[in-house]
């Protein structure tokens, strides 16, 4: 239900090309009750005044499921990098702050462009390199507490939210392939096929920019929506490359 | 000598799996998007994907898989196509585990299986209740390598605008705008396939993803290609209400015995778990004694509906009732639902495990969709590479996934969508690859006039958009328009609502022509490309009302009170759909029905 007498404020970094300068613009949407950041910014397309009383272009930003399976509606909300759909406004501290996610390039206002997290998992060949898509037959068994582990591991939605909260990471300026890429990676050196090519996603991630960059902060494994234990990921990627490091070195 | 090249439009589970075939057999692709594929609306699925793999020795089969789709459809499924589904059903869940998918597993290491709607086999594989995401992942992942293989291209901020025909009306290509340059380009490709999903965005508030708005399917009737079906609309009976979307609560969950029930005294306020058992009225259960609370989505939304409108007995007074988990196991919940229970959390703030779930229909899923055709042998199978599958009547123009219109008839089957996503992805491929051999010149090897011509005629309409300073804001009239189609074309339909839906979808279209720009910078201006797809949605909106006010009976999710009973010799047949400046042009085909002869639909 509506509450017209009830608002909520939300101040929001604003930037109108990847070129130009930010500045902040405010608004108050009409509360109604277990309503989220997107219905917020819903509202405002529908009436783009800002607090001012200005008329002002309706705010920009990415969005699609609305259920936190999708990645798209990653933005920096009170300090933290979160999905938008997910945050609950009963559930935050007023003046809502919405800033874009800042270790990406921003588009336009919250809309960046995470093109980078994408090669990156190209760079580590995140996939099972399967031999057709023709019918072979079942594929390997795996008992269920198997299924258990992999599973977590395999929900990254590439948000872009751990790499936000990394400090070694920044897409812009630093060669960082960044935890969730360094998840993805393990996810496909446990996966009991695409094991078989272990040893060149562990070559990937020895590179420039690999593991090697990680300052094992943990920020990572703290914002991340879905709960993927990256941190464990990424400890048990380290052991694997000191050992392919020490074969190497001894054979 | 040059070698074709293919369009591939829409980068979820239909998309990709054609942008594989074609791939995997050498050609280039190039991989039109609105969005990285990774985040296409194929991650809400939740609950499974349907084969009959027998798992559990029930003696099920690919047979009793495609009569319970037949069934469930009320008969009005091309048999043949939903039969080859079937058959590759089995063989489609072993390739999406042998790409990863972390499928749940049986003692013996096996792939598990479920229960779901309108079968009384365990047929649905499923990881968690996020299949649909672990799906979309393995399926893009394997793009990625195609992609790192130079064989795939990705335009991932692009929206469909129109296909490009040539003076035969041969499709050549496709028109485009860049969303980030505000730019109108056109690609030039041998075929193009849609894959461009449902158009759930259509209703105000609906499981599917923003993304959905049905846009591209629409750009694509009104240049021509047959649209069918198209006023059978799913609604899903449990979804979590919410202001911005009703998110979906997986049948997955009845799937494991979750229970559906209403308080039996009208106005009985108790909180859920203080009203004791006898006070509790399990109508699914009691009606449907066999199926219970697994019967189709079509007749369990309906069931609430009467329950909740016509008996006044829904929680709180309103449209809703409750599902019930609190009787299993939270280990169990937690292995095998987990994805659904953390989302009712998250966005509820209640614990599914102890509280039993408020619930409720939401429109979700569109059977309908583009026309496509298909070729099929003498035992009535499909034959793959066989150049007419997936076909639209616009030659080059392909269609697959829950934007073509063929595999569930009147109603889908829960866990059959991921299925026949991924099955007209394995027959687009081919089929495509197939029907490029027989052209005589290439769409490279054409003059650009009718590309420079396409990208004129489109950067036109766009500078004119830019110039509206009317009054109407673009977002208001969708809000509107929604809200007349849930109220309307939904569960439960009368000719003269359909009559005033129609009648304020023209009044919206009048309201167009006065719109406010809103945003005139040219650069990522997401007002401007709404504007134009809010057009078309509502041209697909007057077509779904249209074609359901024409249906004087009842089948599958098409219910009208006044026309009560399934009418065959009326109505067993195909609605087509084919545009007109006023207004759509409806004819019907006859239905094949040559492997299974229709028969009364019981679940009882």
């Amino acid at each position: 239900m509506a509450d017209t007498d009830r608002k909520v404020h939300l101040k929001i970094l604003r930037q109108d090309t990847p070129a130009s300068r930010p500045y902040w613009d405010e608004f108050e949407v009409d509360y109604s009750a277990g309503m989220n950041v997107i219905s917020c910014l819903m509202a405002i397309q529908r009436n783009p005044v800002n607090r001012k009383g200005e008329r002002v272009r309706p705010v920009v930003w990415e969005c699609n499921c609305l259920e936190e399976v999708c990645g798209a509606c990653s933005m920096v909300i009170n300090g933290t990098p979160r999905q938008a759909c997910s945050c609950l406004v009963d559930k935050v501290t007023q003046p809502i702050e919405l800033r874009p996610l800042s270790k990406f390039p921003v588009l336009r206002d919250l809309m960046v462009d995470r093109q980078a997290m994408f090669d990156a998992f190209k760079k580590v060949k995140a996939w099972v390199e399967i031999d057709g898509t023709h019918d072979l037959g079942p594929g390997p068994q795996m008992p269920q507490h198997e299924q258990e582990k992999l599973y977590p591991l395999t929900r990254c939605m590439v948000c872009g939210c751990c790499m936000e909260a990394c400090p070694q990471y920044d897409s812009l300026r630093k060669p960082f392939i960044g935890p969730a890429t360094l998840n993805q990676a393990h996810r496909f050196n446990v996966d009991r096929t695409g094991k078989m090519t272990k040893e060149e996603r562990l070559r990937a991630v020895m590179e420039k920019g690999g593991i090697q960059d990680c300052g094992n902060a943990q920020n990572c494994v703290r914002v991340c929506p879905k709960e993927i234990p990256i941190t464990d990921s990424i400890a048990e990627l380290g052991r694997e490359t000191t050992k392919l490091l020490l074969k190497d070195i001894f054979g | 000598m040059a070698k074709p090249n293919f369009i591939v439009v829409g980068g979820g589970l239909a998309g990709l799996m054609t942008t594989i075939k074609i791939a995997e057999a050498g050609y280039s692709v190039d991989l039109i998007s609105l969005m990285p594929v990774r985040r296409s609306h194929s991650v809400c699925a939740q609950g499974g994907i349907n084969g009959a793999v027998n798992i559990r020795g029930e003696n099920d089969s690919p047979d009793i898989h495609f009569f319970d789709t037949v069934k469930g459809g009320d008969f009005l499924a091309d048999q043949p196509l939903a039969k080859g589904m079937c058959y590759a059903a089995p063989g489609i869940i072993y390739l999406l585990d042998r790409m990863g998918v972390a499928f749940n597993r049986t003692p013996e290491g096996n792939l598990d299986f479920r229960r779901f709607g309108g079968t009384l086999y365990h047929r649905t594989a499923f990881a968690g209740a996020t299949t649909g995401q672990q799906m979309l992942y393995a399926l893009d992942e394997q793009v990625r390598r195609f992609e790192a293989a130079g064989l795939v291209r990705k335009f991932e901020h692009h929206d469909f605008l129109a296909p490009v025909l040539d003076e035969r009306r041969t499709c050549r290509g496709i028109v485009a705008l860049d969303l980030w340059e505000m730019k109108v380009v056109t690609f030039r490709g041998d075929a193009v396939v849609m894959a461009t999903g449902g158009p759930g965005g259509i209703y105000r508030q609906s499981t599917n993803s923003v993304l959905n708005t049905g846009s591209a399917a629409a750009a694509a009737y009104m240049a021509g290609a047959r649209y069918a079906n198209p006023e059978f609309i799913q609604v899903h009976p449990t979804a979590i209400p919410g202001e911005d979307k009703l998110r979906l609560m997986s049948e997955s969950a009845r799937g494991e015995g979750g229970r559906v029930w209403v308080p039996r005294n009208k106005g009985d306020n108790r909180p859920p778990r203080e009203i004791p058992e006898e006070d509790r009225w399990y109508f699914l259960e009691e009606k449907y004694p066999r199926f219970k609370n697994l019967v189709p989505r079509d007749i369990a939304s309906r069931e609430i509906y009467d329950v909740c409108v016509n008996k006044g007995l829904g929680v709180g007074g309103g449209l809703m009732v409750y599902l019930d988990l609190t009787h299993i196991p939270a280990e169990t919940l937690d292995r095998k639902l987990g994805g659904i229970l953390e989302i009712y959390e998250k966005f509820r703030g209640d614990d599914p495990r102890k509280e039993p779930m408020r619930i409720f229909p939401a429109v979700h899923y569109s059977m309908g969709g583009l026309w496509v055709g298909y070729d099929a042998d003498d035992q009535g199978m499909p034959i793959v590479g066989s150049p007419a599958n997936q076909a639209t009547n616009i030659r080059g123009l392909y269609a697959a996934g829950e934007v073509d219109h063929q595999y569930h008839g009147a109603n889908r089957l829960g866990a059959n969508s991921l299925l026949s996503c991924i099955y007209g992805g394995m027959l687009a491929g081919p089929a495509v690859i197939s029907y490029s051999t027989d052209l005589d010149e290439l769409a490279s090897e054409l003059p650009s006039t009718l590309f420079e011509q396409e990208e004129r005629r489109w950067t036109e309409r766009f500078e004119q958009i830019g110039r509206m300073d009317g009054t109407e804001n673009a977002y208001e009239i969708h809000y509107e328009l929604g809200r007349w189609m849930v109220e309307n074309v939904t569960i439960v339909r009368d000719n003269a609502k359909l009559r005033e839906t129609e009648n304020k979808i023209l009044e919206l279209r009048e309201r167009w022509h006065r719109l406010n720009v809103l945003d005139t910078q040219m650069w990522a201006n997401q007002a401007v490309a709404f504007a134009n797809q809010l057009w078309n949605m509502l041209e697909l909106a007057r077509l779904i009302t249209v074609a359901a006010e024409a249906r004087n009976e009842s089948r599958g999710a098409h219910y009208k009170p006044e026309f009560p009973e399934r009418d065959d010799e009326n109505w067993l047949k195909t609605t087509i759909a084919e545009y007109s400046p006023d207004g759509p042009k409806l004819s019907y085909e006859p239905v094949d029905t040559s492997l299974i002869r229709p028969v009364a639909r019981k679940y009882d």
